[in-house]
This record gives C-alpha cells, sequence and structure tokens, in this order.
C-alpha cells in the first residue's frame, strides 16, 4: 500500500533520494534547498541509506566532486538554488558534454540581485542551454514522483545526461501538503541498478573522460550531445507510462487543463499552476473558455506537441517567472512563440512576466491575464506584448 | 562503444564519436593520429644530415625517431609542422614545405 503522508516539498525530495539510496551526494547549503541535504544526512546519519555525503566548501566543489564521482561510475546527486546553480556554471556544462546522468534537486530562487531568496526561475532559465534535462513540478507530489522517475530518465543509454528536478521556494519546498509516497522496494525495483558501460573504477580498464577536442571534433562532440536531448523526448514519455502502470499518477511533457476547447490559454510552469487552474475553472463558470497548458519538461522542449496542443487557441499568455532582458519576451515566450511559427500557426500571443523574486500570484492576478486576452479578442488591439504582473508603477 | 582511437581522424562522422568523448584504453596517443593538423610539412633530406641529433630533442611532438644514433625520417602520425627542427638544422637538411600535408 503507498503511503499517505504530509510533507513539505522538500523532505518529500529527501525521502525520495533515500528511497533510491544513490552511491554519492556532494551538497552545500543554500536556502531554500538546505533542507535537502539536511534530512537527507541525518537518513545518512542514522543508517537509512548508506550514500556517501560530502559536505563540500562551495557549490563548484559540489558539482566538481558530482561529476568526478559520476564519471568514477557512482549513482550521483546534489541540491541547490539560485546563486549556489550559478556557482555550479561552468560545471554544469561539464557534467552535460561529458554525459553524465547526474541528478539536481533544484529548488528555485531568484537570483541576485537585488539579493532576494524567494521564488522565482531565475536560477534555472539562466541554465537552460547547459545541456541538462529540466523537469518542474506544481506541487510537493510531482517534485517527488518526477524524483523518482529522474535517473530513470537520465541514465538510459540514449539518452545519458544530467537532469534538474525542479520546484519552488518556499512555495512548494517548505509548504507540507498530503503525499502519498511509493513504497520504498518499490522505488528501488523502478529506479533499478546504475550500470554504466564504461567508467573510471572499472575493474581491468583504462577510461578517460573530459578529452580536449580540437576545432575538429568540438562540433561533431555537440551534435552527439543533442541525440541525447532528442532521445529523452521518447525515454520521458515511456518512464511516465511504467510510473504510471506503478502509481496510477499520469505525466507527460505538459498537462493540458481544460484546454481541449478554450478560446483563452496561458502556458504556465511551476507551483503558479494550482492557482492558475482555479482562475480557470471560475472563468469557465462565468462561461468564458479558459484553459491552461502547465509546461512539465522544459528540456527538451516539446515544440511540436506543444503547438498542436495549442493550435485552436484564439489569443494566448507566455507566463515567464524570470526577465530575460531582450526588451521582448521571457525565455518561455520565446520558446513557445518559436515553436508556433514553425508549426505555421500565428494566435495572438502575449508575454507576462510574473512571481519574481515570490511576488504572491493569485487568483485575481491570473484572471486579470485572461480579462486582457478576452480585451485584446474582442478590440483586436494587441497592445503591450510583454507585460508585468502585479506591478506598481504609474 | 569502446573506443578504437585509431578511428577517430578529421572525417570521423558525429554518429561515431563515443558519448562525452571518452575514450577506453590507456596509452592512445600512439595511436591517435595527431598529424592531422599539420598545415606545413618537414621534409628529411638525408643527403644534408651530419647526424648530429640537434633536431630530436626539440621536436615538441617527439617525431623524430632515432634508432642506432641515427635519426629516421619523420613520423608524421604525429608531426604538427612546427618548424623548429628546420631552424635548428645547422645543415639545411630540414625543408619546412608550405601548405603541404
Amino acid at each position: 500500500m503507498a503511503v499517505r503522508e504530509r510533507l513539505s516539498g522538500n523532505e518529500a525530495v529527501a525521502i525520495a533520494i533515500r528511497q533510491i539510496n544513490p552511491d554519492v551526494m556532494p551538497a552545500f547549503p543554500i536556502t531554500p534547498s538546505t533542507e535537502i541535504p539536511q534530512y537527507f544526512s541525518s537518513y545518512v546519519a542514522d543508517g537509512k541509506a548508506d550514500t556517501i555525503f560530502i559536505p563540500v566548501e562551495s557549490e563548484h566543489s559540489a558539482m566538481s566532486a558530482a561529476i568526478g564521482a559520476s564519471a568514477a561510475g557512482a549513482r550521483t546527486l546534489t541540491a541547490t538554488s539560485s546563486c549556489g546553480m550559478a556557482l555550479m556554471w561552468e560545471l554544469l556544462y561539464v557534467a552535460a558534454s561529458n554525459r553524465l546522468p547526474i541528478a539536481m534537486a533544484l529548488v528555485n530562487r531568484a537570483l541576485s540581485g537585488p539579493i532576494n531568496i524567494n521564488c522565482d526561475h531565475s536560477d534555472v532559465m539562466g541554465a537552460r542551454d547547459a545541456g541538462w534535462l529540466q523537469v518542474f513540478a506544481e506541487n510537493n507530489q510531482e517534485a517527488y514522483d518526477n524524483f523518482v522517475q529522474a535517473y530513470r530518465i537520465a541514465e538510459h543509454k540514449d539518452v545519458r545526461l544530467p537532469i534538474m528536478i525542479c520546484q519552488y521556494g518556499f512555495i512548494t519546498s517548505h509548504a507540507v501538503e498530503n503525499i502519498e509516497l511509493i513504497e520504498d522496494e518499490k522505488v528501488k525495483a523502478f529506479v533499478g541498478e546504475y550500470e554504466p558501460e564504461d567508467y573510471l573504477l572499472k575493474d581491468g580498464e583504462s577510461f578517460h573522460v573530459g578529452p580536449y577536442a580540437v576545432t575538429n571534433y568540438y562540433m561533431e562532440a555537440k551534435r552527439a550531445q543533442a541525440e541525447g536531448m532528442k532521445n529523452a523526448k521518447r525515454v520521458i514519455l515511456e518512464v511516465a507510462k511504467e510510473f504510471e502502470a506503478m502509481t496510477g499518477r499520469s505525466y507527460g511533457f505538459f498537462e493540458e487543463y481544460r484546454l481541449a476547447d478554450a478560446d483563452y490559454a496561458i502556458v504556465i510552469m511551476g507551483s503558479a499552476v494550482g492557482t492558475a487552474k482555479d482562475a480557470v475553472d471560475r472563468l469557465r463558470a462565468q462561461g468564458v473558455k479558459a484553459g491552461l497548458l502547465k509546461l512539465r519538461v522544459f528540456r527538451p522542449f516539446p515544440a511540436e506537441e506543444l503547438a498542436a496542443a495549442l493550435a485552436h487557441v484564439r489569443v494566448l499568455a507566455c507566463m515567464d517567472r524570470t526577465e530575460s532582458f531582450n526588451n521582448e519576451c521571457g525565455p518561455l515566450g520565446a520558446e513557445v512563440k518559436s515553436a508556433l511559427f514553425d508549426a505555421g500557426l500565428a494566435p495572438k500571443v502575449i508575454n507576462y512576466v510574473y512571481g519574481l523574486g515570490g511576488r504572491d500570484v493569485t487568483v485575481e492576478s491570473i484572471t486579470s491575464v485572461y480579462e486582457d486576452l478576452i480585451q485584446i479578442d474582442k478590440t483586436k488591439e494587441m497592445g503591450a506584448k510583454y507585460r508585468y504582473l502585479s506591478l506598481r508603477e504609474e | 562503444m569502446n573506443t578504437d582511437i585509431s578511428r577517430l581522424h578529421e572525417a570521423v562522422s558525429w554518429q561515431q564519436l563515443t558519448p562525452g568523448c571518452t575514450i577506453t584504453g590507456s596509452m592512445t596517443s600512439a595511436a591517435f593520429r595527431t598529424g592531422e593538423w599539420r598545415v606545413d610539412t618537414p621534409r628529411f633530406l638525408e643527403e644534408k644530415c651530419k647526424q648530429c641529433l640537434m633536431c630530436v630533442p626539440v621536436c615538441p611532438d617527439s617525431s623524430i625517431p632515432v634508432q642506432d644514433k641515427k635519426r629516421l625520417d619523420f613520423d608524421y602520425d604525429h608531426c604538427k609542422g612546427c618548424g623548429i627542427c628546420a631552424a635548428v638544422c645547422p645543415f639545411g637538411a630540414i625543408e619546412m614545405r608550405k601548405g603541404e600535408k
């Protein structure tokens, strides 16, 4: 029987890590992800996991140690947030280009400055081109479920890429919610053992990781790396199918919420989705054909599938929880618009920046987005394509 | 897929690379033909050579093999054509050919 519990997102992920019992976890504390290594190191101290926990001196060292351990053949992970991940920056690319399936429990938090410890996407979106798989969760259950699926995707022989499992600073990381945990032995059986073909500590074999690639090889190396990201689309869906067979909980690239006949829709990721679903329900009750697309997988970006799901929408808003400073749109908006363009679709699209540094997202604020979409449809006036939500201004 | 380093050459396709460009086996530098990177090529003019062997220790790629105290022709699998040997040769016994593999 599955275990009904009530847990914070951080504790839920720490439990998933205990159930997986990986080989090595180097970590350095940073708000709001600190609890993950904190809970987990207590499991190790209590003998509930035999993972080697390395309390390193910085996040740069955490990712360096993770790369070393993973190259040596160990199932490896770390946890971090915000500036912590920013300090890992150069190593993120090393992990991905060396095709090391490291997992990262990333608790999204704003990047400095101004210094702020609350939720937004500036950390993860800054790393969107680093070559990591990026999976987002709406709530604690999804953060836990995504972590249980993480290694099956990352370690697959056709993928072999590191994976970020994202949840939301304080909103899911610290808020306690009802959750259904999977039994320990079922998680172990689902995740299985890590059996890489080649690794540094393999007996009787010399092995080199991270050789220099001159100009004649670098482009081919990057193209080969991109193939892992392409294959990940298939593997993500295969793993989700198996996960559903085990738990009954269904996952894909995205969730369509009342989207099938929607005239007005938003594309949004993460913890604000629950609030947005409430807004959609209220609008539907008033007869407004509102819907939303909750993106779960940002890397690889499911462009074709997403465009197909949005093909009928009259006016669309992309919701970006980070500022990309190109004066036109955020990263999610850019990718969604690119997907629509490539599919030959040209709906009216506006882009919102919302929730920066933990700015509250409410049913009312999301409803105002839909009201803007309705207004654009009625007046045929686009107005500003790039807007801030819940911003004080004169 | 284990790497056969000798299969790595300038014409290799991305599909033939190992994941992450990892390399199995040791002492593989001899089998990897870095001489492909060469732009200019030294030619050994044996008739002018006095076997002083000044060229041998200055070669950064150990690409001048020596046998029985005499130098042999260049190891073109690893010579990158830097021309240091030609610059130190007192007898003009090494000629650099521009743009020639």
